[in-house]
């Protein structure tokens, strides 16, 4: 990190890539633990039959929050931290391609966040589920401003993707270090690289389908509602052509994580490296011909639901063959069961359960009886909060000691993988069963006749497990990041450009750009020599960086003030709001990053 | 190639071998992103339109199509202007290169206009996006795909008259030579877009 300057005012200034991430990590987990308080109002209310802890009401709020947050504001961000941090230092560069406009993302996903929790200090979170279908969502049926929230906040947030998509596309295709040849990236950068075409593919049509709703809403039109003529699964199709693919924006950074992890603890290069990147680029693409399989009861007749149960079927295979890659690359190896490597395993053993489900109710007939019931919620929570989570997780730990320079306690790590392991499965295994027995999701309560009380006690009790693991998890960082072991520059002796140089790395990153000679440049002793005698030296003049500069902040500031101010309803309380916009972007482009101060 | 990235980042250059500056590869992923954008527009038109083609008349009995013809040419020819604009400063031409960007702004800002007095027009007579305030022939989903699709392009090319009246500024300072012009290149890459977007979007909105 620099070691000018560290004062605060130089974090909200700074477009250096590195605090950007580090960044993006300390706010998703911040979000992490709000939406893993309202999981727990959650579980709470389900503790019994005909609970009265919380209202239908709030009930509705609180799992909107918690799976809008999880998604938005968790799960996507902290894989993004991970890009930032990581991807300029796997593929030799100094920073990304826009500096500025990385932290115009960062700042915009922030405010984009508060903006939509602010909604509860009016008292009108959104309340009508992430998938927000319509015509629920319409100022008939949801008169208050819960759904405005909702469009508008999450309408922000996906500009602020669509701005990293782009930055990352670039850095990645045209910021490469001499001979860093596509098949010679790391995993991680190229499902980083898979990942953002997605985003800048997917994120518009999400937004084409909020905007639809922002027209219904605002100005009086009836895309959505059938009585005048418009089509409520038109917002089923668009929500889930992007919801879809979002599924593997989320789930494809773990890939990336765990096929750089595992090589490293198994002492193995990871097998069949160009299968993992082909399943890997298929996978982004299938992901597109899938999205019907949420839509089976809404009647789209038998070609329509047998092409989608043969293409949901599909799109399983790649993801299995990068299992059997990774089992593999552990097939032989000396592993080294370090926290890192165990949530790698977790991960592997959670996500096939999941996937496993998945393939049950990709079969239209059965998911008639299924869907929206708790065994759908068992079915995204292995995949999402097993498979994503644990991913990043092992992320966490297996690059925090490159971030601070300082190892994450292995001891308080094991035990906090292993309350995860126990609370996770005891929190979602039972939800097959009483899914499985009928009971709905997205219901505050559930009649004593349907026989689930047992599982949903069982639920309830893992759900504070999870919660304690959660809390270990926040203290290990803290504690690690203050007092933690220090760390040389490849502490885990990985194969990967980034531990090519010293941790924490100088905000420059590499003193002079390396060449490459192949996949796992730092395995090969006389590539190691060669590398290192330009990375870890000190050079004479220090690289010329970007300076930082405070219209990121400004301006996203600006895009989430006008979005507030289209809720007053009044036509010119957005103009001044995009008056102000504009002034900052108009200072942004003259200002020049590389001006010198005091010249 | 042009070599303009490399003026600006002259710390961060593409790596060998690569052809397309930072720049000029970001606006093709963000056009990337907009061909989503549009195409998912035009697709939900397409199925709203098939569910009740009994919301849209005949082309030509609301809207105003030898108008808008006229509207689509305009815009057709400041592509054209934006050609040239880029071929003279390729060429090192900089007052070639300040008089097409003006001709390009200017028939921009035309085409905004003309499309200000339609909506004007149609608003008064009661062709209006609101549901329940809906007087004109057609039904209401006429008028709402009309404002939304016709509206979004509005503002594309909005913006792209107020990016090309920034181009033309710095022009103005000289910022642009024959060795680096990539401010010329990307917003011209983004014009083009948009006049291709709206050769769409005037068939399937006035002429079917
Ligand atoms: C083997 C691969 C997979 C298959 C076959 C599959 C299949 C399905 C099906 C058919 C549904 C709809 C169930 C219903 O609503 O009735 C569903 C829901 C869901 N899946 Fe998967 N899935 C797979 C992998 C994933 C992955 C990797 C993720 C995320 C990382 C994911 C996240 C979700 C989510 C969030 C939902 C619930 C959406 C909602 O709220 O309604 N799935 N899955
Ligand atoms: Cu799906």
């Amino acid at each position: 990190m620099s070691a000018h300057n560290n004062g605060i005012w130089s974090w909200i200034t700074t477009v250096d890539h590195k605090r950007i991430g580090v960044m993006y990590f300390v706010t998703a987990l911040v979000f992490f633990v709000i939406a893993g308080v309202e999981a727990l109002v959650i579980r709470i209310q389900l503790w019994r039959p005909e609970n009265d802890f919380i209202s239908a009401e709030t009930y509705s709020q609180m799992f909107t929050m918690h799976g809008t947050t999880m998604i938005f504001l968790v799960a996507m961000p902290m894989a993004v931290a991970f890009f930032n941090f990581i991807v300029p230092l796997q593929i030799g560069a100094r920073d990304v391609a826009f500096p500025r406009l990385n932290a115009l993302s960062y700042w915009t996903f922030l405010f984009g966040g508060i903006f939509l929790n602010s909604s509860f200090l009016f008292g009108a979170a959104p309340n009508t589920s992430w998938v927000a279908y319509a015509n629920l969502t319409s100022s008939q049926f949801s008169p208050g401003h819960n759904v405005d929230f909702w469009l508008l906040g999450l309408s922000i947030l996906g500009i602020s993707s669509i701005m990293g998509g782009v930055n990352f596309i670039t850095t990645i295709i045209n910021l490469r270090a001499p001979g860093m040849k596509l098949m010679r990236m790391p995993l991680f950068t190229w499902m980083t690289l898979v990942t953002s075409f997605i985003l800048v593919t997917a994120l518009p049509v999400l937004a084409v389908a909020l905007i639809l709703l922002a027209f219904d809403r605002f100005f009086g039109a009836n895309f959505y509602q059938p009585m005048a003529g418009g089509d409520p699964i038109l917002w089923q199709h668009l929500f889930w052509i992007f919801g879809h693919p979002e599924v593997y924006i989320l789930i494809l950074p773990s890939f990336g994580v765990i096929s750089d992890v595992i090589p490293t603890f198994s002492r193995k290069p990871l097998f069949g490296y160009p299968i993992v990147v082909y399943a890997g680029i298929m996978i982004g693409f299938l992901g597109w011909g899938v999205w019907s399989h949420h839509m089976f009861t809404t009647g789209l007749g038998p070609i329509a639901d047998a092409f989608f149960v043969a293409s949901t079927m599909i799109i399983a295979i790649p993801t299995g063959v990068k299992i059997c890659n990774w089992i593999a690359t552990m097939w032989g190896g000396q592993i080294r069961f370090t926290t890192a490597m165990l949530y790698c395993i977790g991960l592997l053993a959670i996500f096939t359960l999941g996937g496993l489900s998945g393939i049950m109710h990709a079969s239209a007939p059965i998911d008639l009886q299924q869907h929206d019931t708790h065994f759908v919620v068992a079915h995204f929570h292995y995949v999402v909060a097993g498979g994503v989570m644990m991913g990043l997780f092992a992320g966490l730990y297996y690059w925090f000691p490159k971030v601070t320079g300082r190892f994450m306690d292995e001891r308080l790590g094991k035990i906090n993988f292993w309350t995860y392991f126990v609370g996770f499965n005891l929190t979602f295994f039972p939800m097959h069963i009483s899914g499985i027995y009928g009971m709905p999701r997205r219901t505050w309560t559930y009649a004593a006749e349907l026989n689930i009380a047992l599982p949903n006690m069982l639920s309830t009790i893992g759900a504070f497990i999870f919660a304690l693991s959660a809390l270990i998890l926040v203290y290990t960082i803290i504690k690690s990041a203050i007092s933690g072991e220090p760390a040389g520059p490849n502490p885990w002796n990985a194969a990967t450009l980034e531990w090519s140089i010293p941790s924490p790395p100088p905000h420059y990153n590499f003193a002079e750009i390396p060449t490459v000679r192949s996949r796992e440049p730092l395995w090969r002793e006389e590539e190691r020599r060669e590398i290192e005698a330009v990375t870890l030296k000190v050079p004479d003049v220090e690289p010329v960086m970007p300076n930082s500069s405070y219209m990121p902040i400004l301006l996203a500031f600006g895009v989430a003030l006008t979005w507030g101010l289209v809720m007053t309803g009044k036509w010119w309380a957005p103009v001044i709001g995009l008056s102000y916009v504009g002034v900052c972007i108009l200072m942004w482009a003259f200002e020049d990053p590389f001006a010198r101060k005091g010249a | 190639m042009n070599q303009s990235a490399t003026a600006v980042m002259d710390h961060r250059h593409p790596m060998p071998g690569m052809q397309v500056y930072n720049l000029k590869l970001g606006m093709w992923i963000f056009l990337l992103s907009e061909v989503m954008f549009f195409t998912s527009l035009i697709g939900s038109y397409i199925i709203l339109r098939f569910a009740h083609p009994d919301h849209w008349t005949q082309p030509g009995v609301v809207l105003n199509v030898p108008l808008t013809a006229v509207n689509t040419f305009l815009l057709i020819c400041s592509s054209v202007t934006m050609v040239k604009a880029f071929a003279c400063i390729e060429q090192g031409d900089q007052k070639g290169l300040k008089l097409w960007l003006l001709g390009t702004i200017m028939i921009g800002a035309t085409f905004v206009g003309i499309q200000a007095y339609e909506y004007v027009h149609l608003i008064h007579e009661g062709f209006v996006p609101n549901f329940a305030a809906y007087t004109a022939e057609g039904g209401n989903l006429y008028g709402a795909t009309f404002y939304l699709m016709t509206g979004f392009h509005g503002a594309h090319v909005t913006i792209g008259v107020l990016c090309l009246i920034f181009v033309l500024f710095r022009a103005m300072k000289g910022a642009y030579t024959s060795e680096s012009y990539g401010g010329v290149e990307i917003i011209g890459l983004y014009w083009h877009f948009v006049d291709l977007v709206w050769i769409i979007l005037f068939t399937i909105v006035y002429l079917l």
